[in-house]
């Protein structure tokens, strides 16, 4: 019965495998549905495993519970999508939401077979390699920064102990010399294959929250590829009206300005930051830019040029964003196309409409395998 | 391998002992009971047997798996843990787990005594059938022969489609004739009409003939009669609960489709009753278990952990009910009632709260009383008998309802007629909407149309539509439900490419 019970398992988990491939576009563009649980877990609601029924739906529906309480106090949530019931209805804690848990790793495994993404080569320099320390041992040697405040009482308490100088009654401990203990370090050499990314986006006042959950969306799967790829991804957020400023994650993606649109100010902010931190000989860069493709018209030729010497030369990967907003004009797509689209191979530009849209735009930027 | 129950690995000797006390001291307090097998397993395997609903030989399916990943899981992080595990058979099947101490094995053979009693004795489950572990592995085998035989896939996709309608079965059928017999009118075809007399004449002389009877009177009560006909020609005659059986009989399937959904529908009504009685059920065996362990079974060794773990299963967090508590202070409470006589019309109308209080007549009836609730009740009718405003406020019961405009569950009352209707409302038909087949040939072209009795809450759409969807696959043609949505009368239909939803704005 242990076989039986483990090929029906292993079916189980081939649907759910399966369901995800099949409903992946409705995963990547319901962003929100992935809750991170703690640094590498994410759990993704798969409610299509759940046997349908006719059954009690949120309105009218409640039960009796036990315990303290006044009248209007709330015991449970309802569901963010109010479609995909707790199955609280009617008291019955039964139906649920079935939450499989996937890594990370293996999230992006599904992303890469499903998108059929080709695995990233880094730039030519896998040679590099780099000594990291890590305290692992301790010494009975070493410099008065690196003492092991508790080994070292320890040690000294053992002493005491053994030589009977210790009295319980007068808990005395004093550390002589021989009990001094120090932490000290391994080094293992670590192949260098670190990447950047560095997101910018415009927050003029024509970008709207829709445009920046696509945006929040699609930056989430990215993250997860090149993650997938690299030993470690770095990431750096500018945003930018008529002016920029690197910024952290959250505002990143909360601010709202309503001044103008000059998209060189972000690159002039991008180019500094690579130059001061990542230096391209040393790190696998990627730039993505969203914006609605406003700018000022004078300010395109800054920005082409200072993409095309500086930003373009230094990077794996620019791909542009443009996402559609009722209020942005969407030139600035046409512009890079007729600007710079034919010579640069390390540019990628991309259309997003909608929420669906992302599945292909991920598509787009990362089928590249740069 | 037919059983699968063949490898039964004795219990240890110390085991084997520690059955014969309980057996015994259960058998002391009345209790009456199939014979009991018990097998100690490890986590994994019971993990794997309550997965498959206590048959370790059932079919095949992906859901199993699924119940066992999370079983596992739920195991593996400590997040709980089965102690025990009951088949309701002739013998009953228990199962130990391996790890479990002595004193949580004498804890738990007590609660299975309870359990197997309640079994044999509660009338809602007389009608189960007794020899189900070895028809479940039948099943298992059919099911897997048609696997081999059609397709693993196939196959499994059909009982996906079947179990959207398992619940769609008539919990009440076994107990009442609601139909003739079928052989009974298999005997007149369709076409043979009886038509005794011409309708509506009236005896009358020849020559008075045309006055009694004028002629387009006649021809208007024909007329009428035919219309009355064509209605009570409905098919089916009544609105249907056993949705399943209706599709069963009608749906144009083909053999081996007929067999799986038949499995299904049979274990559907063998499960029936657990989920009609589970409060009664679990709390009958907690009662026991505790009478038991307390009065004779536990040594000095035994209390600390005998208390952990009892107090475990009774624990409520988060403001839910446990139907273990529940179940096990209903029946305290009706067995302190008969005890004290708290019953009968002049407790009843006694409104002296001092008196009421102090109400003793020594009547000491407790204990036959719960055997007698025991024996007829099911969750239902035992709430509704049995639960008092005493009670409820004793143990702090709330209801709560959905707020639209916060989606949140609040609560949203203390008062007892509230707190009982919503219980009431959980447990009638199992706290699942009622759904009937109206019309099995909908607007005469073989279309297969349900109707959802509305009492209040909504279905939930989009479930809805999916089960519109898995229904239609098993009755080929468009298939309808009629409920209430927003007020509105609206029939949801899928016709095997589209879902429609048509809304009847009421005419004024």
């Amino acid at each position: 019965m242990y076989t039986k019970i483990e090929r029906d398992q292993s079916r189980f988990k081939q649907i759910v495998r399966g369901k995800i491939r099949e409903n992946l576009r409705k995963y990547v563009t319901h962003g929100e549905l992935i809750g991170r649980q703690g640094r590498d877990l994410v759990s993704i609601p798969i409610p299509q495993l759940d046997v349908p029924h006719f059954r009690y739906g949120h309105n009218g529906s409640g039960g009796v519970g036990q315990g303290d309480g006044e009248e209007g106090t709330p015991i449970a949530p309802g569901d963010p999508d109010d479609d995909e019931g707790t199955g609280r209805a009617g008291g019955d804690p039964g139906g649920h939401i079935l939450e499989v848990e996937v890594s990370l790793e293996e999230l992006a495994q599904i992303l890469g077979d499903e998108l059929e993404l080709p695995r990233i080569e880094p730039k030519g320099k896998a040679n590099i390699t780099e000594e990291k320390l890590k305290y692992t041992s301790i010494r009975r040697t070493g410099p008065e920064s690196l003492r092991h405040f508790k080994r070292t009482y320890m040690e000294a308490l053992r002493r005491q102990i053994s030589s009977s100088t210790y009295d319980a009654s007068r808990p005395l401990v004093v550390p002589i010399r021989d009990d001094k203990r120090y932490r000290s370090w391994t080094t293992n050499p670590q192949p260098d294959a670190n990447a950047a990314v560095i997101y910018i986006m415009d927050v003029s006042g024509s970008m709207t929250d829709e445009q920046k959950q696509i945006v929040r969306t699609e930056a989430f799967w990215i993250d997860t590829w090149l993650r997938s790829q690299y030993d470690g991804l770095e990431r750096r957020y500018i945003i930018h009206d008529a002016a920029a400023k690197e910024v952290d994650e959250d505002t990143f993606y909360h601010t709202r300005e309503s001044g103008g649109t000059r998209i060189s100010s972000a690159y002039q902010v991008g180019v500094e930051l690579m130059n001061r931190r990542f230096p391209f000989s040393e790190w696998n860069l990627y730039v993505f830019q969203f914006s609605d493709g406003d700018n000022w018209g004078e300010d395109n030729q800054a920005s082409l040029r200072l993409l095309r010497d500086q930003i373009l030369p230094q990077v794996n990967l620019f791909c542009y964003g443009q996402v559609e907003s009722p209020y942005g004009s969407g030139e600035y797509l046409r512009t890079l196309r007729d600007g710079l689209g034919l010579e640069a191979e390390n540019l990628v530009l991309s259309e997003i409409r909608d929420r669906d849209g992302i599945y292909d735009s991920i598509k787009l930027f990362l089928g590249k395998g740069k | 391998m037919s059983t699968g129950m063949t490898r039964v690995e004795p219990l240890s000797a110390q085991l084997a002992e520690v059955q014969v006390q309980m057996e015994d001291h259960a058998r002391g307090h009345g209790l009456d009971f199939y014979p009991t097998l018990f097998e100690v397993v490890d986590h994994d395997q019971l993990n794997a047997i309550a997965a498959y609903g206590g048959f370790p030989t059932r079919y095949p399916h992906w859901r199993f798996g699924m119940e066992f990943e999370q079983l596992s899981k739920g195991y593996s992080y400590g997040l709980q843990k089965i102690y025990e595990l009951v088949i309701n058979n002739d013998p009953c099947y228990a199962y130990l787990m391996r790890s479990n101490g002595l004193s949580d094995q004498k804890m738990v053979m007590a609660h299975v005594y309870g359990h197997c009693d309640f079994f044999k004795n509660n009338f809602w489950f007389s009608k189960t059938d007794r020899k189900m572990m070895d028809h479940m592995a039948n099943h298992g085998n059919r099911i897997r022969r048609y696997m081999d035989r059609f397709g693993v896939n196939e196959v499994e996709d059909f009982i996906d489609a079947c179990l959207s309608v398992e619940d769609l079965i008539d919990v009440y059928s076994p107990f009442i004739k609601r139909f003739d017999d079928p052989i009974a009118n298999r005997f007149r075809s369709g076409d043979e009409v009886d038509e005794p007399e011409p309708p509506g004449r009236f005896k009358a002389k020849d020559y008075m003939d045309q006055f009694v009877n004028p002629p387009d009177a006649l021809a208007a009560e024909v007329e009428k009669r035919k219309k009355q006909q064509l209605v009570q020609e409905k098919f089916p005659k009544e609105p249907m609960r056993d949705v399943m059986l209706f599709v069963l009989e009608n749906a144009p399937l083909k053999p081996w489709q007929l067999d799986v959904l038949a499995v299904i529908r049979d274990e559907a009504y063998y499960f029936a009753p657990q989920a009609q009685t589970k409060i009664m059920n679990e709390g009958w065996a907690s009662y026991w278990h505790s009478t038991i362990m307390t009065r004779q079974g536990l040594t000095g060794a035994d209390v600390v952990n005998y208390c952990d773990h009892h107090s475990g299963t009774m624990a409520t967090s988060g403001g839910r009910l446990n139907p273990y508590k529940l179940g096990l202070e209903l029946y305290r409470d009706i067995e302190e009632r008969w005890n004290k006589g708290r019953f009968g019309r002049e407790y009843d109308e006694c409104d002296d709260y001092e008196t009421r209080r102090k109400w003793d007549t020594g009547a000491n009836l407790g204990r036959q009383k719960i055997f007698e609730v025991r024996k007829i009740h099911n969750d239902l009718t035992f709430i509704d008998t049995f639960l008092t405003l005493e009670f409820c406020r004793e143990h702090k019961f709330f209801s709560f309802g959905y707020n639209e405009d916060t989606n949140y569950y609040e609560i949203e009352s203390r008062e007892f007629p509230k707190i009982k209707q919503r219980l009431l409302f959980s447990l009638t038909n199992r706290g699942q909407p009622m759904i009937t087949v109206r019309d099995g040939n909908y607007k005469n072209r073989g279309e297969l149309f349900l109707g959802h009795q509305f009492n209040g809450v909504e279905l939930q759409m989009n479930y809805a539509r999916d089960t519109l969807t898995n229904l239609q696959r098993l009755w080929m043609r468009p298939v309808h439900i009629e409920t209430i949505l927003g007020g509105v009368k609206t029939i949801l239909s899928y016709d095997g490419k589209e879902h429609a939803v048509e809304q009847f704005k009421p005419s004024k």
